[in-house]
């Protein structure tokens, strides 16, 4: 890809830290203690119910709203006006202006980020080009679908090329090609050392795109860390099929059982609970067919402490 | 980015967007039209009276140059042809192509005319036609040289002292400063509104949000209040400047130098209104998230100006220089469109302009602090329209 070549090769990579953020509306508390990192050039996924605080949260990164403590930092420094130029973003109420042509709306966004006359023309149609929406360039925004239109969105939040990207939901309404365009563009990003903070809804498409993920439950973040850790940490599931009434698995220490799939029965172990002695006492039970560890996917995961968590 | 390079991006934009609309274009030339007609109908109702084409024939030719020359002492614009065939002048009388047609000696002129003689243009030629009697009297009487007694006479003049300026010219003053007064509402007015319609667009389409990840707010607004006011500005100057210059070539307007000097202090006061109101309208238009709110947070604003500009305007045309106008052109709100009027069509003192200027300054300062609070504070709420209140603290 020959995009970026003027800047590749200079980029600063830096690291974007969010600490202890806390707002509140009224009596309403939006972010209590909001902390997450994101390294040069990681994907973090951010993920939690409506209403969870994500938004405020991202709002804030912007300086778009004020926070009531805490702060943001981008390689080290407070996010100024100066480094905020330096951000892709796209907030979750998308806007545009309706009567202006794609092509004058991103070359006056590269400018008013900085980019000069000859640069901003540039980068706006190279992102044209790259989303698609060549033929579109000299529409007006409001006669575009929606669709194209969240396609100028992205180009609007990339056109500056910036060093840090924070997009909220940036992957809902899309159809499912602007979907693999829209991943496509995130991972080339993160590949250039672009730290990119993203929301969504769609867990499957964070599990497979991130590299770390924040779950935020009520203004709290209560799982911060790549997939694999926050599998690691949640309890072990065993799937086993054997030959056995039901009930062999009732009286083994650590072991409580969760259910029945098929044949299967499904355990979860304790933490530190040794699964080699629950293969021998399924052993000792019948003919063990099938014996797995089972990790829960980012949706079961998600499921566990937000669902579970708010139900407590 | 500067704050200067950022403002100057969102002026630009403006700047580009709004000329490049059609209704610009159209509006302009449209208001253009309408002022050219005016000029045509003070043209055909005014000019038409005074202006006669008059034929001479046989000896009376020689007479032609003179009573031009007397006939413009008395401000009747005369065209003056040679009558060959009598009977063709006849035809020219009926379909009304010639006024009059002289003929005859001098001592003993002969006028035709289709109904009736001008009653100056007959003072004229009476005139004339005594002093050819008189100069051969005075021939006949051995006065050595008559036509030099006859110059010396008609050198004589009386001598006027007027203590007011001429009525015609008080009118024209008047007439000046009523356009502009009605220009100026007009402009502060519309583009006013566009003000608070720019900001409630960025609003409703939430494109706000993306510009002040980027910039400021008062950078956002600032850029956007000189963008508009710059387009308002243009469509005033070429508005007042094609009226000026129609209505001098159709000499409608003969005081060249009170219309541009009108226009010079038209502009002055219409940067001091639009900077005024436009941090109100700004602020109003921010309250409101949906272009279909915006009419009831704008109408207050309007009604402030409405209100200044038909009391001022009914005042100055009673009287410019009376206590009332004096007093209300030196209301701030009231004197972006009252006193350039007033300077225009009255007598305004040093001190009354400089005054007024201040005045209007020292509420520019205190509008746009108030303005700008409640629009920093209600750009990014979304929703139903915010209290004022609550936009004021923030």
């Amino acid at each position: 890809m020959a995009l970026d070549v003027q800047h590749a090769g200079s980029r600063v990579r830096h690291a974007v830290e969010v600490t202890g953020l806390r707002k509140r509306y009224g009596d309403i508390v939006a972010l209590d203690d909001v902390g997450f990192t994101v390294g040069p050039g990681e994907l973090f996924g951010f993920v939690g119910s409506n209403g969870a605080g994500k938004t405020t949260a991202m709002r804030i990164m912007l300086g778009v709203l004020a926070a009531d403590a805490g702060d943001v930092r981008f390689g080290g420094e407070p996010i100024d006006l100066e480094t905020r130029a330096r951000i892709g973003y796209m907030p979750e109420e998308r806007g545009l202006y309706p009567k202006m042509t794609v092509r004058d709306q991103l070359v006056y966004l590269a400018r008013l980020h900085g980019l000069a006359t000859n640069d901003a023309h540039a980068a706006a149609e190279n992102w044209i080009r790259r989303l698609g929406i060549a033929d579109r360039r000299d529409d007006e925004i409001q006669k575009l679908s929606l669709g194209n239109q969240q396609r100028v969105q992205l180009a609007a939040a990339l056109v500056h090329d910036p060093a840090l990207l924070v997009l909220d939901e940036p992957f809902s309404g899309l159809d499912p090609v602007a979907v693999d365009v829209m991943s496509e563009v995130l991972k080339e990003k993160a590949a250039q050392g672009v730290p990119v903070v993203f929301s969504s809804h769609q867990l499957a498409l964070v599990e497979g795109l991130c590299d770390r993920v924040g779950i935020i439950r009520d203004g709290a973040m209560v799982a911060v860390g790549s997939i694999d850790e926050l599998t690691a940490d949640a309890t072990t599931r065993l799937r086993v099929d054997v030959d056995a009434a039901p009930g062999w698995a009732d009286h083994i220490d650590g072991v409580r059982v969760a259910g029945s799939d098929g044949g299967a029965t499904l355990l979860e172990l304790a933490r530190d609970t040794d699964e080699q002695a629950v293969l021998r006492a399924a052993m000792a039970a019948g003919r063990v067919t099938e014996f797995s560890r089972h990790r829960p996917t980012l949706p079961e995961l998600f499921r566990n402490v937000v669902v579970e968590g708010n139900a407590q | 980015m500067t704050s200067a390079a950022a403002v100057r991006l969102v002026a630009q934009r403006e700047l580009a967007l709004r000329l490049r609309t059609k209704w610009f274009l159209i509006g302009t030339l449209v208001i253009i039209a309408v002022m050219a007609g005016y000029v045509l109908l003070q043209m055909s109702v005014f000019g038409g009276e005074d202006r006669s084409k008059i034929g001479f024939a046989g000896q009376a030719t020689g007479l032609s140059e003179r009573v031009a020359a007397a006939a413009s002492e008395l401000e009747i614009d005369v065209e003056t042809t040679t009558v060959v065939d009598l009977t063709a002048a006849r035809a020219d009388l009926s379909d009304g192509s010639l006024d009059a047609v002289v003929s005859g000696t001098p001592a003993e002129l002969r006028v035709l005319v289709a109904e009736e003689l001008n009653p100056r243009l007959r003072a004229v030629l009476t005139g004339l036609s005594q002093q050819e009697v008189l100069t051969a009297k005075l021939a006949q009487a051995g006065v050595p040289n008559p036509a030099r007694v006859m110059a010396e006479a008609n050198a004589t003049r009386v001598e006027v002292t007027a203590i007011e300026p001429s009525g015609a010219e008080d009118e024209q003053r008047l007439a000046i400063g009523a356009i502009m007064v009605f220009l100026l509402f007009m402009s502060i007015n519309a583009y006013g509104t566009l003000v608070a319609q720019g900001v409630v667009e960025e609003k409703a389409s939430r494109v706000v949000e993306i510009l002040l990840a980027t910039i400021r707010p008062w950078q956002l607004l600032l850029g956007k209040i000189i963008g508009i006011g710059l387009v308002g500005l243009i469509q005033l100057v070429a508005i007042a400047g094609a009226g000026i210059a129609l209505a001098l070539a159709a000499d409608v307007l003969t005081l060249s130098g009170v219309a541009v000097g009108t226009l010079v202090w038209g502009v002055i006061w219409y940067l001091l209104g639009f900077f005024l109101y436009a941090a109100l309208f700004a602020g109003a238009g921010a309250l409101v998230s949906r272009q279909e709110d915006a009419q009831s947070v704008l109408t207050p604003v309007t009604m402030v100006l409405v209100v200044g500009f038909l009391a001022g305007f009914n005042v100055m045309i009673a009287d410019p220089d009376g206590t009332a106008a004096r007093v209300l052109s030196l209301i701030p709100l009231m004197s972006p469109v009252l006193m350039p009027g007033r300077i225009a069509a009255g007598d305004v003192a040093v001190w009354e302009s400089a005054l007024a200027i201040g005045l209007t300054l020292a509420a520019i300062t205190l509008v746009t602090y108030i303005g700008g609070r409640i629009y920093q504070n209600a750009v990014l709420h979304t929703g139903s329209r915010m209290k004022l209140t609550a936009a004021l603290r923030g």
